[in-house]
C-alpha cells in the first residue's frame, strides 16, 4: 500500500524528515507519536505533496506508483486523504458543492460516473448525520465559522464520502471533547473494512482506545526512533518521550 | 400619456423610412457635421438633432477626466469614426470556420449552443431567421402588457413625447465628457417603457432586441418604468465580445416613477486584451436611475471584460422611502484596469442604500472600488450600508478602494464595511488535496467570493456568470 524508503525532506531550507523509512500494508492502522515538531505534520505534508514541503532524497511508493512524482490533485484521486490539523476555512464556497466536487473528481479518475445531484445530496445528507454534523452544515461555507470539534468532524466526513485508500489524520483528536472524540473514532472505525489503510498521529493515547492500531511509531526529530504495538502508547503516556533518547536511538 | 402610448403601440409603425445617404462609413473626426450626419442618417426628428448639437456643443468645452485610477494612452478623438453601417451580409464570415478560433474555444467553454455562437460571431446564416419567430412571439407577449421595448432609434420616431420627456433627465447631455460625448453622437441602444401598474411579463434582455449590430459603441438606454410598475433588464451576454471601435462610451439612464421598481442586470465581457495587455476595449460608461416616491432601483453587475472599466452605476433616491442598490463584481486579470463603484444621492426621507461590491484581482490587474454615498440636509432617516471585499488572486495585482461619505444629515446612519483578502496557498492546498485541479479551486474560491452578488441575479445568469468567471480567471494560477 504504501512504502517509504530513506525519506528525506526539508522546509525553507531546514531538513526535517531525515531517512525516514515506514512500510504500511492494505488494512493497517499505524499510529505516530512524538514529540512536539518532530516532523509528524511534515510527514503528512509531504505525502500529500503540499507546495513548500521539498523532498531531497528518498522514494515513497502508494499502490505501486510513485507518489512523489503525482501533483497534488492526482495523489487525493488515487485515494490519498489528508485530514488537516487546521482545517481552513472558504467562505462562500459550500461544503455541498465542495464535496460534490471532490467527490466527482475521485469518481471519475476510478472511470466512475458523476452522482446525480439529487443522489449526492442524500449520501452527503447521511453520512453528516454519522459524524453528527446536522445536514445544515452541508450549506455553509466550507468550515466557515465552525467551531474547532466542527471543523474535525467536517474532516471525517468528507474522508467517508470520499473513500479513500489511506488516511492519513493529523492530531484529529486534538481540541475535541470525549463526545466528538468518540464521534471521529466511530468514523474511523466503520472504515476499516480490511484494505483501507490509516496512518494516525496523535499526542494522546486516549484515542487509540477507541482506534486500535496495529503499530505504534514514535517519530522523533525527523525519522522512526521505535516501534512497537498498541502497548507502546501507554508506555509513552506513562513515560513521556525522554526515556526513549536513554535507549539510544 | 399611457392611453397615447398604448394606442401607439397598437398601430403598427409603417411609416418606411429609407436611407437616403448613400457613403456607409464616415471619414475619422468629429464636427457639428458629423453629428448632422448620424441624425439624418437615423431620419431623426428635427428636435432630437438638436438636443444632439446642444450636447456636441457642450463637449467641445470639456476636459477629459483624468481622476480615475486607469491608465492609457491619450485618446484622439478626432481619429476615431463616429458612424459606421452594420455589415453587410457579404462582408459577414459565411461560416463558423471563418471566425476566429480563440472566439470559438470561448464559446465552447462558455457552452453556448452553436447556432448562438453563429448569431454571436454575425455569421451571415439563416440563424437570425431562425431567432425571428422567438422575437416575434416575445414582441408580442410584451405588446398585450402594453410594454414597449424597442431599439432608442425606433423610440424616437414612434414615440416622440415620452423619449423628449425623459431623454436626458437623469444623465444631462453636460453630465460627463463621455455622456457629452454618447448624447452627441449615440448609435442606438434600447428604450423601454412600463405602464402603469403593469409588472413586466418577462425579463426584458438586449439579446432579444432587433438591433443592428455593431451599435455597442455609444449605446443609448432609457428605461422609463412608470408609477407601480415592476421590470427586470438584462444587458449583455456572457459570450465574449469583440469589436472594432476600441472606444465605449454608453449611458443608460432609468426613470423609476412612484412605486416602480426597475432591476438592471448587467454582464459585461468586451474583448479584455491580450495576456499582454495589447488591443481590448475601453469602456467609459454612465448609468444612472432617479427613484422617485417608494421606488427602487437595483444594479447588479458582473463585469470581466474590457481593458479599461470607468463605470458607476448610481441612484438618484429623489423620493421619500426610496431604496437604491447596487451589486457588483469587478473581475480583472492580465492587464485589465477597472475604477467602477457606484453613488448613492439620498435625498429623500428615509431612503435606504444598499452597496455590495466584490473585486477580484488576477495577473497585474489593477481595480478600484470607488463610490459615493451622499446623505442630503432633507435626507432625514437616511441609511446606507456599504460592504467593499477585494480578493487577490496572485502578488502582481492591486485593489484599491475610494469611499467618500458626505453626510449633511445627523439622522442619517451610514455602516461601510471593507476587506481584502487573498487567495492563499492552504485554501488552495485545501480545495487539492480533496482532488480539485488548482484552476477549478480558484475558480469555485472566486464563486464562493462572489456569492452574495450571483445572487441577485436572475438564475440563469447566475449560472453563465459563475462559468464565465471561471473562464475569465483561466491561466491565473500555477
Ligand atoms: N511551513 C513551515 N515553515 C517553516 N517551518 C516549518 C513548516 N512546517 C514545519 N516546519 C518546521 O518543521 C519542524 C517539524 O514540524 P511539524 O512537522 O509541524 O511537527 P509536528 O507535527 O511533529 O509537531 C518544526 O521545527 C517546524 O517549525
Ligand atoms: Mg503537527
Amino acid at each position: 500500500m504504501l512504502e517509504i524508503h530513506n525519506l528525506n525532506a526539508r522546509v525553507e531550507g531546514v531538513d526535517i524528515l531525515r531517512n525516514l523509512s515506514l512500510s504500511i500494508k492494505p488494512g493497517e492502522v499505524h499510529a505516530i507519536m512524538g514529540p512536539n515538531g518532530a516532523g509528524k505534520s511534515t510527514l503528512g505534508n509531504v505525502l500529500s505533496g503540499r507546495p513548500g514541503y521539498e523532498v531531497t532524497s528518498g522514494e515513497v511508493l502508494f499502490n505501486g506508483k510513485n507518489l512523489l512524482e503525482l501533483e497534488i490533485e492526482e495523489r487525493a484521486r488515487e485515494g490519498l486523504f489528508l485530514a488537516f490539523q487546521y482545517p481552513v476555512e472558504i467562505p462562500g464556497v459550500t461544503n455541498m458543492e465542495f464535496l460534490k466536487a471532490s467527490v466527482d473528481a475521485r469518481r471519475k479518475h476510478l472511470g466512475m460516473p458523476d452522482l446525480s445531484s439529487f443522489d449526492f445530496m442524500k449520501l452527503a445528507r447521511e453520512t453528516s448525520k454519522k459524524v453528527s454534523l446536522d445536514p445544515a452544515f452541508l450549506k455553509r461555507g466550507v468550515n466557515e465559522g465552525f467551531s474547532g470539534g466542527e471543523k474535525k468532524r467536517n474532516e471525517i466526513m468528507q474522508m467517508m464520502l470520499l473513500e479513500p485508500s489511506l488516511c492519513i489524520l493529523d492530531e484529529t483528536d486534538s481540541g475535541l471533547d470525549i463526545d466528538a472524540l468518540q464521534v471521529v473514532a466511530a468514523g474511523v472505525n466503520s472504515m476499516r473494512d480490511g484494505k483501507r489503510s490509516f496512518i494516525v498521529v496523535t499526542h494522546y493515547q486516549r484515542l487509540l482506545d477507541y482506534i486500535v492500531p496495529d503499530f505504534v511509531h514514535v517519530l522523533a526529530a525527523g525519522r522512526i526512533v521505535k516501534t512497537g504495538g498498541k502497548d507502546l502508547a501507554l508506555e509513552l503516556e506513562a513515560k513521556g518521550y525522554a526515556w526513549l533518547d536513554d535507549e539510544g536511538a | 400619456m399611457t392611453e397615447q402610448v398604448e394606442s401607439m403601440i397598437r398601430k403598427d409603425y409603417s411609416a418606411g423610412f429609407h436611407t437616403n445617404i448613400e457613403s456607409d462609413t464616415l471619414k475619422p473626426g468629429l464636427d457639428e457635421d458629423v453629428v448632422r450626419f448620424i441624425s439624418a442618417k437615423k431620419e431623426e426628428p428635427e428636435w432630437m438633432l438638436e438636443w444632439r448639437l446642444k450636447a456636441f456643443r457642450a463637449w467641445q468645452e470639456m476636459e477629459e477626466p483624468t481622476w480615475a485610477h486607469v491608465h492609457y494612452p491619450t485618446i484622439n478623438f478626432q481619429a476615431l469614426s463616429y458612424y459606421s453601417a452594420p455589415k453587410s451580409m457579404a462582408d459577414k464570415p459565411k461560416s463558423l470556420a471563418e471566425v476566429d478560433p480563440e472566439l470559438l474555444d470561448m464559446y465552447a467553454k462558455l457552452g453556448i449552443p452553436l447556432h448562438e455562437q453563429e448569431a454571436l460571431a454575425g455569421v451571415a446564416v439563416d440563424a437570425v431567421i431562425d431567432s425571428v419567430s422567438v422575437v416575434t412571439t416575445y414582441r408580442a407577449k410584451l405588446e398585450e402588457a402594453g410594454v414597449i421595448f424597442c431599439p432608442i432609434s425606433e423610440a424616437i420616431k414612434r414615440f416622440p413625447e415620452l423619449v423628449r420627456k425623459y431623454l436626458g433627465t437623469v444623465v444631462p447631455q453636460k453630465d460627463n465628457f463621455y455622456a457629452a460625448l454618447n448624447s452627441a453622437v449615440f448609435s442606438d441602444g434600447s428604450f423601454v417603457y412600463i405602464p402603469k401598474g403593469t409588472r413586466c411579463p418577462m425579463e426584458l434582455s438586449t439579446y432579444f432586441r432587433i438591433n443592428e449590430m455593431n451599435t455597442g459603441q455609444f449605446e443609448r438606454t432609457l428605461i422609463v418604468a412608470d408609477e407601480g410598475s415592476y421590470v427586470s433588464y438584462l444587458e449583455g451576454c456572457t459570450a465574449p465580445m469583440r469589436d472594432e471601435n476600441q472606444l465605449h462610451a454608453a449611458v443608460v439612464e432609468l426613470v423609476a416613477l412612484d412605486d416602480a421598481q426597475i432591476k438592471y442586470s448587467t454582464v459585461q465581457n468586451w474583448y479584455p486584451g491580450d495576456k499582454e495587455g495589447k488591443g481590448g476595449i475601453y469602456n467609459f460608461v454612465t448609468k444612472r436611475g432617479i427613484c422617485h416616491r417608494n421606488a427602487r432601483i437595483s444594479w447588479t453587475q458582473v463585469e470581466t471584460g474590457s481593458a479599461i472599466t470607468w463605470k458607476y452605476p448610481s441612484c438618484i433616491l429623489k423620493g421619500d422611502n426610496s431604496v437604491g442598490e447596487f451589486y457588483s463584481v469587478a473581475l480583472t486579470n492580465n492587464f485589465q484596469q477597472a475604477d467602477t463603484g457606484t453613488k448613492m444621492i439620498h435625498i429623500g426621507k428615509n431612503t435606504r442604500s444598499t452597496i455590495v461590491a466584490k473585486g477580484i484581482s488576477a495577473g497585474r490587474s489593477q481595480s478600484a472600488y470607488r463610490g459615493l454615498v451622499r446623505i442630503n440636509a432633507g435626507a432625514e432617516g437616511a441609511r446606507n450600508y456599504t460592504q467593499c471585499d477585494s480578493l487577490l488572486i496572485g502578488d502582481r495585482c492591486g485593489a484599491h478602494t475610494f469611499p467618500y461619505i458626505e453626510s449633511k444629515n445627523s439622522s442619517a446612519q451610514i455602516e461601510h464595511e471593507a476587506t481584502t483578502s487573498k487567495v492563499s496557498d492552504d485554501q488552495l492546498f485545501l480545495c487539492q488535496q480533496r482532488g480539485l485541479d488548482a484552476e477549478k479551486a480558484v475558480s469555485m474560491i472566486v464563486n464562493g467570493f462572489c456569492r452574495e452578488v450571483f445572487k441577485e441575479l436572475p438564475m440563469e445568469f447566475a449560472v453563465e456568470a459563475g462559468k464565465l468567471l471561471e473562464v475569465s480567471l483561466e491561466g491565473s494560477v500555477g
